[in-house]
């Protein structure tokens, strides 16, 4: 676009603060970072820290009680703290826009698609029959499928992908010169994040349009931004080119961050997850030093005294630290500890099986017709080992969790054994003992627990139940689980509300943990936290594995996380088991055509690239499935594979393709490890 | 739509039947000879006997009571013993004094209180919104025929700028006349409901303007008035709409002190004269008319909800 130097948005030394109980604190601490026209400029850092505040500032857009409290936003040259309301409207009206982390909530469930559409170019002076066909060219622009039936529908009938792509056409509809995204893929499928993100870059190539990018995702960040920004309670502690930031992070922070999250290759058998110690500051708090000093194992009484200044790492890559140069060598917060060798003796070891799934299928009647959510599942698991469920959301990984649990009962002819004991189809008539064999950590731990409940009572209520102790011994070994799990006994008689996410996360597992489990499903255990928090909880799944043997299934969206701390991984489909085999053998490939699309299209967070086999269209309803095998309309490998017309009429059976490696396709390994090469 | 309409419409009729059985029941069983109280204690057993068999009292109950519904359905209600008429023909009349009164207040209070709701919610937390909710609160405590008498003496007795009663002596008052005199026991009304459907507002309106998609049309570049009246209304006027339609019953059927102390010949008065007179029939009527309304405004507050919700609606048709 321009040649000029002007940059299109330029935040100096901003602060903000949001008063709470009738005191300011600060949520951005002399927040600058200028973003050039075209360029893509991403805020990281972990939630509470001020990534989507900075975005909302840039809209002039802040809470109720927020209020710039110093310093200067300017776009294009022109402060915009002090313009009046009309001003900033007439700016969002043409020239900033934004995607918010919820397209589904941030449309209105009550207006046509294409009416909220049209309302942005009637704003900018379009007559009502003409915006509405603009509509339609910005449905297009977006590759929507059917643009034109969009128009009339309403947000409810959106998949996440579809919604988001709406709400981007309606922010482009403004041909806007700065696009604020936060967080804009955050709780879509891997596959549709992957697909959005596609999106973003070929319109931001055809636009030049800049784009302030909030994620808490480094791989997303790595992958869109030529830039980034580090920011951590509030202030920017490090900013850079991207890759050189990524390949060479120079603040404590950055470095944390990245060591917590678990990266291609990384497994439980080997590596320890590093995590960042402590928690972030509450909000407002003054500092008369670093503001990342109680977390810092570099930090030193420089650090605690003094304000730390940008120091230049190279050319365009700065960090507000003292010790920058030590940044890379920052000791482990975790250490990496070697298991001791397994008790002899017992009678169980690692691998003997333990959970035994056959033919287990699932059919729910929805308006009158039958859908088959879970069709024909078989796996096994051994002891002390983590069976790893992945696959789109649709895919059955709940539902599977809930069958095994008892929670709802599976058709006819499925069966479930534990330790050799078949259990009864649904938790009422199991017995107390195999209640307690298998227990569940859910995503949310603020709505799995009891929230008008201490600690002590949430866990000890669940070990009296489940292994009939008297209340005080149940006391007492709630308050040994909790102490076990790092719940420290000063928070044994608090509330959850009281308590951080992973805190709360923590008791959960202790809960889960009451009746001396043989297996634990954790379904999405650690989506909710911070990278920081998901490392520390992973490592103490691990180590409780270690020392009680307990075998997990850990369902999860993040392909990362599950490859870390799983042994095998069943990979599913519509309902179906696509691809079942030991971790390493379903990472490495060959791959299933399906868990190779859903591997490549994870951003990746290594900077090296690789080419995105993409899913064309959506996933089918479960409800009508198509025929042949229920992947061939989207498969990436069927064209041309020479087994097209076996792919469209005849479903695959699960087939042992090499030693414990199962498939379900009907291209021979040889041919696929091929095509894939 | 015509689905949901039709099904929304035999539940309906299948409640309206469950409750003809229970005012059937009920006072049935009431306490005292209807026959003792109608002919007096001295008449002879057999006159009692004459009376009873004239009356159909004799008959098993599932015999009364069907020839109390096909009475109803053919619109033949019985004959009131007090008034010595057709029951229809009592309460006609009432029925549409009372509809007049429950139109003209619910012109009044509907447009006031969402508009109430309205400001508290967009001044939430300022002297505005205070105002509104502690003085809607503190209204709606205060009994509506208290504010009756009250009113009454204020306008009608000090400032004498309103009758003190809400209805007419001329012979055919025009509408004007007729809607003047109903003013009075309509702002009592408002006092009782303002609080109680502005307050539903105001939560309505507040979800509404706390949500993302508020967000989202701010940030189209809307003014924030243009946004609410665009984004806002809709969705936070669902709920309200659901409470107004509960509260018509009661505004037709259940003004029984505001009638009273407004000397107004409506449906409440009329129900009350039957339970003091043990009139039966006239009882029985009465109240399956008050079912009736109770049920009809319901199914149009459940119809409204849908045609505003396209969830709903969707849900309907699907």
């Amino acid at each position: 676009m321009s040649t000029n130097n002007i940059p299109t948005l330029e935040l100096r030394s901003l602060e903000v603060a949001y008063t709470v109980r009738g005191i300011d604190r600060s949520v951005l601490r002399g927040v600058s970072f200028a973003i050039a026209p075209g360029e893509a400029y991403g805020l990281v850092g972990e939630s509470g820290c001020g990534k989507s505040t900075a975005a909302f500032a840039a809209m002039r857009y802040l809470p109720r009680n927020g209020k710039i409290t110093g310093g200067e936003i300017f776009f294009e040259g022109k402060n915009i703290v002090d313009i009046d309301e009309e001003d900033v409207a007439q700016l969002r009206r043409s020239a900033i826009s934004m995607v918010y982390q919820n397209p589904s909530t941030a449309l209105n469930p009550t207006i046509r698609i294409g009416k909220q559409i049209a309302e942005v170019f009637e704003l900018n002076g379009v007559s009502s029959s003409d915006a509405m066909m603009m509509a339609e060219q910005a449905l297009t622009r977006v590759q929507i499928a059917d643009p034109a039936r969009v128009l009339r529908r309403y947000a409810h009938q959106l998949s996440g992908g579809m919604a988001q792509r709406v709400v981007i056409a309606m922010a482009l509809a403004s041909n806007p010169r700065l696009l604020v995204m936060d967080e804009p893929t955050t709780g879509l499928d891997a596959t549709v994040e992957a697909e959005v993100l596609d999106l973003v870059r070929e319109l931001r190539r055809d636009t030049g349009t800049a784009v302030l990018f909030i994620s808490h995702n480094l791989g997303v960040i790595r992958n869109m931004c030529d830039r980034v920004g580090v920011l951590y309670a509030g202030a920017l502690v490090e900013q850079g080119a991207t890759s050189d930031l990524f390949s060479n992070p120079s603040h404590p922070y950055t470095v944390g961050l990245l060591r917590c999250i678990p990266r291609g290759g990384l497994h439980k058998s080997t590596d320890r997850l590093d995590t960042i110690p402590g928690t972030p500051p509450a909000l407002g708090l003054k500092f008369d030093g670093c503001v990342f000093v109680a977390r810092c194992a570099l930090a030193d009484d420089k650090c605690r005294t003094q304000l730390p200044q940008m120091v230049t790492i190279n050319v365009a890559h700065v960090a507000r630290c003292f010790h920058s140069d030590k940044a890379s060598s920052l000791p482990r917060s975790v250490e990496q500890i070697e298991y001791a060798p397994q008790v002899t003796g017992h009678s169980t070891k690692v691998g003997d099986a333990l959970l035994n799934i056959s033919h287990l299928s699932k059919v729910f009647t929805q308006d009158g017709h039958k859908v088959r959510v879970i069709n024909d599942v078989s796996l096994t698991l051994g002891v002390g080992e983590t069976l790893g469920l992945v696959g789109e959301s649709g895919s059955g990984k709940t539902t599977i969790a809930k069958l095994l649990l008892g929670l709802t009962p599976p058709e006819e002819g499925g069966v479930v054994t534990l330790d050799g004991k078949g259990l009864a189809k649904t938790l009422n008539r199991r017995d107390v003992a195999d209640v307690g064999a298998m227990q569940i950590v859910f995503q949310n731990p603020d709505q799995a627990l009891n929230r008008r409940h201490s600690v002590t009572r949430i866990v000890g209520r669940a070990v009296e139940r489940l292994r009939k102790f008297s209340l005080a011994n149940a006391i007492a070994r709630a308050h040994e689980l909790l102490s076990g799990m790092r719940v420290d006994a000063s928070l044994h008689s608090v509330r959850p509300v009281q308590l951080s996410g992973g805190l709360k996360q923590r008791v959960a597992i202790s809960r889960a943990f009451a009746g001396a489990p043989q297996l634990v499903v954790c379904d999405e255990p650690t989506s909710a936290l911070d990278v920081s928090v998901q490392a520390a909880i992973l490592n103490l799944l691990v180590d409780l594995q270690k020392q009680d043997k307990t075998s997990f299934i850990f369902i999860s969206h993040d392909l990362g996380v599950v490859r870390y701390i799983s042994d095998r991984i069943a990979v599913l489909y519509l309902g179906r088991v696509v691809e079942f085999g030991t971790s390493q053998r379903v990472f490495n490939g060959p791959f299933h055509p399906y868990t190779e699309a859903l591997l490549s299209s994870v951003p990746n967070i290594d900077g090296s690239t690789r080419k995105r086999i993409p899913l064309t269209g959506s996933v089918p309803s479960p409800s009508n499935p198509p025929s042949g095998c229920v992947l061939n309309p989207r498969c990436p490998r069927k064209a041309g594979s020479g087994y097209e017309t076996l792919c469209e009429t005849e479903e695959p059976n699960l087939n042992e393709v090499e030693p414990g490696h199962f498939m379900r396709c009907h291209i021979p390994m040889a041919k696929l490890k091929q095509l894939q090469s | 739509m015509l689905r949901f309409i039709v099904k929304r419409v035999g539940l309906s009729i299948l409640t309206l039947l469950i409750v003809s059985v229970i005012i059937f029941l009920m006072t049935s069983i009431l306490p005292g000879d209807i026959a003792k109280q109608t002919l007096g204690r001295d008449a002879s057993p057999e006159a009692f006997e004459v009376w009873n068999k004239e009356k159909g009292f004799d008959k098993p109950l599932v015999v009364q009571y069907g020839r109390w519904m096909g009475g109803l359905m053919t619109g033949d209600l019985g004959t009131s013993f007090k008034f010595a008429l057709p029951v229809s023909e009592v309460l006609g009349p009432a029925a549409a004094k009372s509809a007049q009164l429950a139109i003209v207040a619910l012109i009044l209070i509907a447009p006031i209180s969402i508009l109430g709701g309205v400001a508290a919610a967009m001044n939430r937390g300022k002297k505005v919104d205070r105002l509104l909710t502690v003085g809607g609160l503190s209204a709606a405590v205060i009994p509506e025929f208290v504010w009756g008498v009250v009113l009454i003496l204020l306008f009608g007795v000090v400032f004498r700028i309103f009758p003190v009663s809400a209805f007419p002596n001329e012979e055919n008052p025009n509408i004007f006349n007729s809607v003047y005199h109903l003013l009075l026991p309509s702002i009592a009304l408002l006092f009782v409901l303002f609080g109680y459907i502005s307050r539903v507002t105001r939560a309505g309106v507040i979800e509404a303007l706390d949500s993302d998609y508020m967000r989202t049309a701010v940030l189209k570049g809307l003014s924030r008035k243009t946004a609410v009246f665009r984004h806002v209304l809709r969705n936070a006027l669902l709920p309200t709409i659901a409470v107004i339609a509960t509260q018509v019953p009661y505004l037709v059927g259940g003004l029984i002190a505001i009638e009273r102390v407004f000397n107004y010949p409506g449906f409440g008065n009329t129900l009350l004269k039957a339970v003091i007179a043990r009139d039966f029939p006239l009882l029985q009527s009465a109240v399956f008319l008050t079912g009736l309304v109770v049920i009809c405004f319901q199914l149009i507050a459940d119809i409204l909800f849908a045609i505003l919700n396209p969830r709903i609606r969707q849900r309907v048709t699907e």
